[in-house]
């Protein structure tokens, strides 16, 4: 049985994403029976073409999606350079993990109230400023899609900086760092020239999914992108979402381009990496020391703590926002608060956060046990996945969701499918088990083998091994994976609009359809709605292993989830 | 313990290899009740060849020759058909369960009734001289304490062999040979074949046997 599960979980990972392409490229190319579509023409295509401001959506997706994923990298690779192994950093571990289960709505729209002409920011500013009336700029929205950047690069940080987290342990960086400093190394230079070179390559894959996220996203975008023309993904969930069902051809070989611009942006991006390497190691070993580099290493942390802050106070005006009376322009906060909107809302509020936990909690259980199996497959034949069975598990998030969700929804009409809460659980699976794996792999990896090899001598079976020691031993790993899990499914947008065909309102679906409104104390809601379910589930993840092992002091330390 | 234990553990011509390296060999018999001491450097394979012992060696090591138990040969078997114990240098403890149901755990599942295995376990906490010690959370033992319960808890699994893998090396001195004696002296008692890895010379000069010296 157990045996079988590796295969299982990619045949549930590649089925959906191979199913969804093959659904997209189809139609693209003027084949899709249910449409009456059933000889292959170039006509979609040149119906895209004609569309106006197709070139600058293009533009949007491809540069902006490089320059955020850039931006991303560089803050989090200057931040681990300058800080690792210190206080700050164990600090900022602290600060940036809560942020992940952030969904990534909710930080666009934190960060839109943030920084909107209205927004906190400028009222502060206004209040010494004297201004009366919010200036007449578009902050978001704006045309170069800068908000787009800051969107993406403050939800894309936290993600980075724990994947880059569980690789230093793997590159010796402590005693690199040593080394280095004996050598005459500054921190951040040694770093940068003895480390990087080792952490890099580990965190190659989750770069690369943040890059195909940035390059595809549709919910941020819809929040912060410029609209006038929008980025090509939001555009093809407009086409997709037409009532003339003859724009799904064209929207099809958007799809398609889609994926052409992630795959072309992913080529850019390892081309960079390549120069970048050929002159990094001739610049490690010119023999500069960068000894004072305590000017980078206060910038770096203030990048950081600007986007781990932007987030945070994002969430803050958000709950202003949802409790907020009249509030005029410059008053840093309302005049008055009230909690009329939350309770006419309370029964809507009941219904989307039990919709959400319907597709949430079989996704999340399904993930989990997949991904344990797997793992316990790999602790019994004593063989760990190999890279590419690595990449197979990763696929989903380096394809941009909109070019296999819309295929996938044509896949699943197919099999009489549509609309039901199978096929949406299917579509977050293909999502949550890479992030459970990711989770959970590390930490069931490092447990110590000579618990389960002692269990096996005392006669132990294998299935009690794994029930009675290995589970237990990781019962906070377990949570914390699950956690991450819900947390994923939750933020989930375009699965379950276009999967479910708009029949399953979760808390990110109906935040997400708030955006173009501009009804802010609704958004203030629902964005905070967003947010209630993973916090939830990490708390849980802290309080049942302290109750379950409140007599056991030794579960802290080998509970490091 | 039963009688069965009549021939003892026989390693013929067991070779350990690695990448076509051979890391140790040994031909020897240990008799119930013999202790027989396996000197030699860390990284030599001692511990590997604990590990092919007691069945949990990754096949990517390459092993020749035969594990013979009481008559048995041991290929093909998985660990827990084996009923061979091993201690290691940490005493494992599983930190999830009471001292009680470490114990437990390792109590064969033919001792039935709650109350005779909690009798069982209670009368092995006595034999470490541990009464009163069932409900408590392992972390909170002395070191000590917590090497005695190990061991414990490989006897309660009824073995027909036991393995030592450097044993007492986290000990500090002074508790060292106490429980060098307390853990030889139960080998001798149950008459069980065992096998001890170590770079301690005093550890093989207190088993008082063989002593098998690897390079």
């Amino acid at each position: 049985m157990l045996r079988f599960v590796p295969i299982l979980t990619i045949v549930l990972m590649i089925g959906p994403v191979s199913a969804g392409l093959i659904g997209t490229v189809l139609p693209a190319f003027g084949i899709l029976p249910a449409l009456g579509g059933t000889t292959p023409s170039l006509d979609p295509w040149q119906a895209l073409f004609a569309q106006p401001g197709l070139d600058a959506s293009i533009r949007l997706s491809f540069v902006n999606g490089l320059i955020a994923t850039a931006i991303s990298v560089a803050i989090v690779m200057l931040f681990c350079a300058a800080w690792q192994g210190t206080r700050i950093f164990r600090a900022m571990q602290r600060v940036l993990s809560p942020i992940l289960s952030v969904p990534h709505a909710t930080a666009a729209f934190g960060l839109a109230f943030l920084i909107a002409p209205s927004g906190w920011i400028v009222r502060l500013v206004a209040q010494f400023a004297g201004w009366d009336r919010p200036p007449d700029i578009a902050i978001i929205h704006d045309p170069w899609g800068m908000a787009l950047i800051a969107g993406l690069v403050a939800k894309e940080i936290p993600f980075l900086f724990l994947m880059t987290l569980s690789a230093l342990p793997q590159a010796d960086t402590d005693r690199t760092a040593q080394v280095t400093a004996t050598l005459g190394y500054g921190k951040t230079a040694g770093w940068f020239k003895a480390t990087l070179p080792r952490v890099y390559p580990q965190i190659r894959l989750p770069v690369l999914a943040v890059l195909a996220y940035s390059t595809s996203v549709v919910d941020v975008a819809i929040i912060l992108a410029p609209t006038t023309p929008a980025p090509l993904a939001v555009r093809i969930l407009g086409w997709l979402s037409d009532p003339d069902l003859g724009l799904r051809f064209m929207a099809s070989s958007a799809a398609v381009l889609q994926l052409l611009i992630v795959i072309a942006a992913m080529v850019v991006w390892i081309a960079g990496e390549r120069i970048i390497g050929a002159l990094g190691r001739h610049w490690a070993e010119d023999g500069h020391r960068f000894r004072k580099d305590s000017a980078v290493r206060g910038a770096s942390a203030l990048l950081a703590l600007e986007a781990a802050g932007a987030v945070v106070l994002g969430l803050a005006v958000l709950l202003v926002w949802s409790v907020a009376g009249f509030w005029a322009f410059p008053d840093l906060l309302p005049r008055g608060f009230s909690l009329r909107l939350w309770a006419r809302e309370l029964d809507a509020i009941g219904s989307s956060l039990t919709t959400t936990l319907l597709i949430g909690i079989p996704a999340v259980l399904v993930a989990v046990t997949l991904v344990l199996g797997c793992l316990e497959n790999e602790v019994r034949t004593g063989k760990a996945a190999g890279r590419r069975a690595m990449l197979l598990i990763y696929l989903p998030l380096l394809m941009p969701q909109i070019s296999f969700m819309f295929g996938l929804q044509v896949f699943f009409t197919l099999l009489g499918l549509e609309r039901t809460l199978l096929s949406v659980v299917l579509g977050h699976l293909v999502f949550v088990a890479p992030y459970v794996f990711l989770s959970l792999s590390e930490p069931f990896r490092a447990l110590d083998p000579r618990y389960g090899q002692t269990a096996l001598c005392l006669g132990a079976s294998p299935a009690r091994t794994f029930w009675l020691v290995r589970l237990p031993l990781l019962t906070r790993a377990v949570l914390t994976a699950a956690a991450v899990g819900l947390a994923v499914t939750v933020g989930q947008y375009l699965p379950t609009l276009l999967i479910g065909a708009g029949r399953f309102a979760t808390v990110t679906t109906e935040a997400v359809a708030l955006a173009s409104g501009g009804d802010r104390r609704m958004i203030g809601i629902y964005g905070l709605l967003q947010m209630v379910l993973p916090f939830v589930g990490f708390a849980l993840t802290l309080l049942i292993p302290a109750v379950l092992f409140r007599n056991r002091r030794g579960m802290g330390a080998q509970n490091k989830g | 313990m039963p009688e069965t234990l009549k021939n003892g553990l026989e390693l013929r011509d067991v070779r350990v290899r690695l990448d076509g390296r051979e890391l140790v060999a040994v031909d020897l018999t240990i008799a119930p009740g013999e202790i027989v001491t396996l000197m030699g450097p860390s990284g030599s394979g001692k511990s590997s060849l604990l590990g092919h012992i007691c069945g949990t060696l990754p096949d990517t090591f390459d092993v020749t020759g035969e594990v013979v138990l009481n008559g048995t040969p041991l290929a093909g078997l998985t660990p827990q058909e084996r009923h061979v114990g091993i201690l290691f240098q940490d005493d494992l403890l599983f930190p999830h369960l009471s001292v009680g149901g470490n114990l437990a755990f390792a109590l064969p599942s033919h001792i039935k009734g709650r109350g005779n295995r909690h009798a069982r376990v209670e009368a092995a906490l006595s034999s470490a001289e541990m009464d009163g010690f069932y409900d408590r959370d392992p972390a909170t033992l002395s070191g000590g304490q917590r090497a005695r319960v190990a061991l414990m808890r490989v006897l309660l699994s009824e073995p027909c062999a036991l393995l030592l893998d450097e044993p007492f090396s986290k000990l500090d001195s002074g508790l060292r040979s106490q429980i060098r004696s307390f853990v030889f002296d139960l080998c001798r008692k149950n008459s069980l074949p065992t096998l001890m890895v170590t770079h301690d010379p005093d550890d093989g000069e207190a088993a008082g046997g063989r002593v098998i010296k690897i390079d």
